[in-house]
């Protein structure tokens, strides 16, 4: 396989799990905003700072208000994280790769970008905010699907995994760090109530309502969620169910040897979380490391796999 | 209400499905009482259907002209044209035979040129084209065959006879047209195919690769043949993965490809590097190598020529193989042909005036507005004058600019051009001008296409075919009436 092609179908996948977190983030912050209790403040602007684009904002935006919030992170050209932006990744990937995807992945990206453009506007408006986003995860869900569904077990198949996983287990941690910092910015009494709602938006806004329902099978606390979208083993979307689908996928591939280092690195990291107090600033120190080892993950993939030097030797 | 096909008038040209006591030829008459038997809104039913179905697979079209690149869906007629099995069988002989003459007369010019030496043709006709490759000489490349895939362009003028009208051997195009073509009409006309009297055309990709395997200087079972594109603005993109996909080959860009210290070329995979065997280069001579022709040349190899030379690879078409298309050579042709073969043409060319002769040049320039004036070069019906259609003004061009380079122009008398109905607008039959190109493949053997893309002027009266010139396309049947 092209070194060429493997880097496109890889961030094509990232890219297509990246659209449908923003998906996933905004509706579910959408829902919270309405079910928060008394004397607890938060603001959208937060969506900003789980994405990491506080700076970039900035330069583009004076006011932190809900519909410049919804503006970067829906529509914004300059966001290269934006919702657009990343469509936008995602069909320039698949046009110059058309010839190792389904024939229809190209038409399917075409109608989610097309889709996505005209109706922006339903997204950062209030009304029909929910239908939108709706149909982007459905769009991602159906090339998801697409690919499931009929993609050779191959290489490129090894790709498709590697950007989906590093993509969401990265943005797993930003969730958790975002729920935790919101509940540490609160005192005691207001940490209460605000703990009611917010955990279980977290576990919404990954789809893992009815899966932590059913695995864990008690009452919902910020320590067990933690604990369910790092350490479960079943769970599509938990940190440690990515990292052993990537295991799987390198183990496939030739030479991947720091990429396999790099992951049992992460593997291995681990923090005990038993009550809701250990979601302190520690914790947060914990997934900060995990990001970072992420980071370093993806740096590997990009070394072993995507870059030749000179010699034509893959670095 | 229906057509009424009795109105139809071709005008004095051939026309290709009806006669000119207004019945249809032996091919088409099936193709014609269907037509005949259905109503306006079902005919333009069926239009809308093709238009839909290309819209489907050529969404990439419009998504390139929003972001600026020139590409566009084209027009596409629904009625196809249709050709007797036993005039195919001629012409694909034909093409057949030039094929093999023109890569003959190639090998040669490389070579010892006893096609100069023995006065065939003069040498600096030769000397002069700005297609022959000095690189090229001595290098001997597999079955002594430099132009591996042709596309010829043929017509149909007087009584129907063929005529070759240029052949295209550097990198010629449309191929895929001509499978998308047969694919939407058989979306869009299936009533017709269920009879096995219309010749089917879909091996030809693999034919394609079983004659770019044949070249593989590696002996090994399967070698790795990978498709060289210049990217994803090329107006060709969409047949460069089209083939690749087809033939389950890789779709590469020059930074994909490097030359190693061996002298080989590799491709770089997730695997290391891998030896790459043989390259279907999509991309014009001058541009394939940056250490050999044009130093600025992003899109080529460096080294690709050295590794060629040396036989560790083959490149198709073979660099310099443009020489023979070249529209002066092409007066020659049948002179090369009987030089090479000692055989008669089967297939005529198009009365050619060489602007480089003198006593020639005098007669083109004295009769710019009756001829089509050629530069000798060019593709895609660029800088050409159409004598007939053209202004006085666009004639003193012409003729300023035979004068100040006769070698690069030549002349030919204004065909008559055959027709075949086409449908304009709704319910509304009229005939259209077209031509014909079959592709034509050659290493161990030679392999024509079942007929090949027809080219329609969408234009009334036009004669311009080409798709850079608003030309459009139409399915193209063999029809074999002996099966029936």
């Amino acid at each position: 396989m092209l070194s060429r092609v493997a880097e496109r179908i890889y961030w094509s996948a990232r890219y297509i799990e990246r659209v449908e977190n923003i998906a996933r983030l905004v509706s579910v912050y959408d829902n919270m905003l309405y079910d928060l209790p008394k004397g607890v403040d938060i603001s959208w602007y937060n969506l900003v700072e789980i994405n990491g684009s506080t700076e970039l904002f900035h330069e583009r935006y004076k006011v932190q208000d809900e519909k410049n919030v919804l503006k970067f992170m829906l529509e914004d050209a300059t966001n290269s994280s934006s919702m657009l932006s990343s469509i936008k990744m995602v069909r320039e990937n698949i046009r110059t790769t058309r010839d190792v995807v389904p024939e229809a992945t190209w038409e399917l990206i075409n109608e989610l970008d097309i889709y996505a453009r005209q109706n922006i506007k339903k997204g950062i408006n209030r009304s029909d905010r929910h239908t939108f986003l709706n149909r982007i995860i459905e769009g991602c869900q159906t090339i998801n699907g697409l690919l499931a569904g009929t993609m050779s077990r191959d290489a490129t198949w090894q790709f498709v995994l590697l950007g989906r996983n590093v993509e969401r287990s990265d943005m797993t941690t930003r969730v958790l760090d975002a729920a935790v910092s919101l509940m540490l910015q609160h005192q005691e009494e207001e940490r209460l109530a605000l703990a009611q709602v917010l955990w279980s938006k977290v576990l919404k806004s990954q789809g893992a309502y009815l899966n932590y329902r059913r695995t864990v099978r008690t009452s919902i606390s910020g320590a067990k969620v933690a604990k369910f979208l790092l350490n479960d083993p079943y769970f599509p979307r938990s940190v440690s169910f990515c990292f052993s689908e990537m295991l799987v996928a390198v183990n496939k591939l030739p030479h991947g040897e720091s990429v396999l280092d790099s992951l049992k690195v992460l593997k291995e990291m681990d923090f005990e979380v038993t009550t809701s107090d250990d979601l302190d600033e520690e914790f947060r120190n914990y997934l900060n490391e995990l990001q970072i080892g992420i980071i370093q993950l993806s740096s590997n993939i990009t070394e072993s796999w995507f870059s030749f030097d000179k010699e034509g030797e893959a670095a | 209400m229906k057509v009424n096909w009795k109105e139809y008038d071709s005008n004095d040209f051939f026309d290709e499905l009806i006669t000119e006591s207004q019945e249809p030829r032996a091919p088409s008459k099936k193709l014609v009482n269907y037509l005949s038997s259905l109503e306006v809104d079902e005919l333009e039913k069926r239009r809308l259907m093709a238009e839909a179905t290309i819209q489907e697979m050529g969404v990439s079209f419009t998504v390139y002209t929003e972001e600026g690149n020139i590409d566009r869906a084209w027009p596409f007629d629904i009625i196809p044209r249709t050709i007797s099995a036993a005039d195919w069988k001629i012409a694909e002989a034909g093409l057949k035979q030039r094929l093999t003459a023109l890569n003959l007369f190639i090998n040669d010019l490389y070579h010892d040129q006893n096609v100069i030496k023995d006065g065939i043709i003069p040498e600096h006709i030769i000397k002069d084209s700005k297609n022959f490759r000095p690189e090229c000489v001595g290098i001997s490349p597999p079955f002594g065959v430099w132009a591996h895939i042709c596309g010829t362009d043929l017509v149909r003028a007087g009584e129907g006879q063929f005529y070759v009208l240029e052949d295209n051997l550097r990198v010629p195009s449309g191929v895929s047209y001509m499978l998308e073509n047969r694919a939407i009409t058989k979306r869009v006309l299936p009533e017709l195919f269920e009879n096995d009297t219309i010749l089917p055309i879909d091996d030809y990709t693999s034919k394609l690769f079983d004659m770019l395997a044949a070249l593989s200087p590696r002996n090994i079972e399967v070698p790795e043949i990978v498709v060289l594109t210049p990217g994803i603005f090329n107006s060709a993109y969409f047949e460069h993965a089209f083939l690749a996909q087809q033939m389950g080959a890789e779709l590469v860009e020059g930074s994909d490809l490097f030359v190693g210290d061996d002298d080989c070329v590799y491709m770089k995979t997730i695997a290391g590097p891998e030896r790459v065997d043989v390259i279907y280069r999509r991309i014009d001579d001058l541009f394939i190598d940056p250490e050999a022709f044009d130093p600025n040349s992003v899109l080529g190899v460096p080294g690709l020529m050295r590794a060629w030379q040396k036989g560790n690879v083959a490149l198709a078409n073979a660099p310099g193989a443009g020489v023979a298309d070249d529209k002066v050579v092409y007066a020659y042709v049948p002179e090369i042909i009987k030089y090479y073969l000692n055989e008669e043409p089967i297939l005529a060319n198009v009365e050619t005036f060489l602007c480089d002769d003198p006593e020639q040049r005098e007669y083109v320039l004295d009769n710019l507005d009756k001829l089509v004036i050629k530069p000798a070069n060019e593709s895609g019906g660029y800088g050409m004058l159409v004598g007939p259609h053209s202004t006085k003004k666009d004639q003193a061009l012409f003729a300023d600019l035979i004068k100040s380079n006769p070698r690069n122009y030549i002349a030919q008398p204004t065909l008559k051009l055959s027709t075949s109905p086409t449908l304009i607008s709704k319910g509304v039959i009229e005939p259209r001008h077209l031509d014909l190109r079959p592709f034509i493949l050659q290493s161990k053997d030679t392999y024509v296409t079942t007929g090949g893309l027809t080219r329609v002027a969408m234009k009334k009266g036009s004669l311009v075919v080409n798709s850079s010139q608003g030309g459009g396309s139409k399915d193209t049947w063999i029809v074999d009436l002996e099966a029936e």
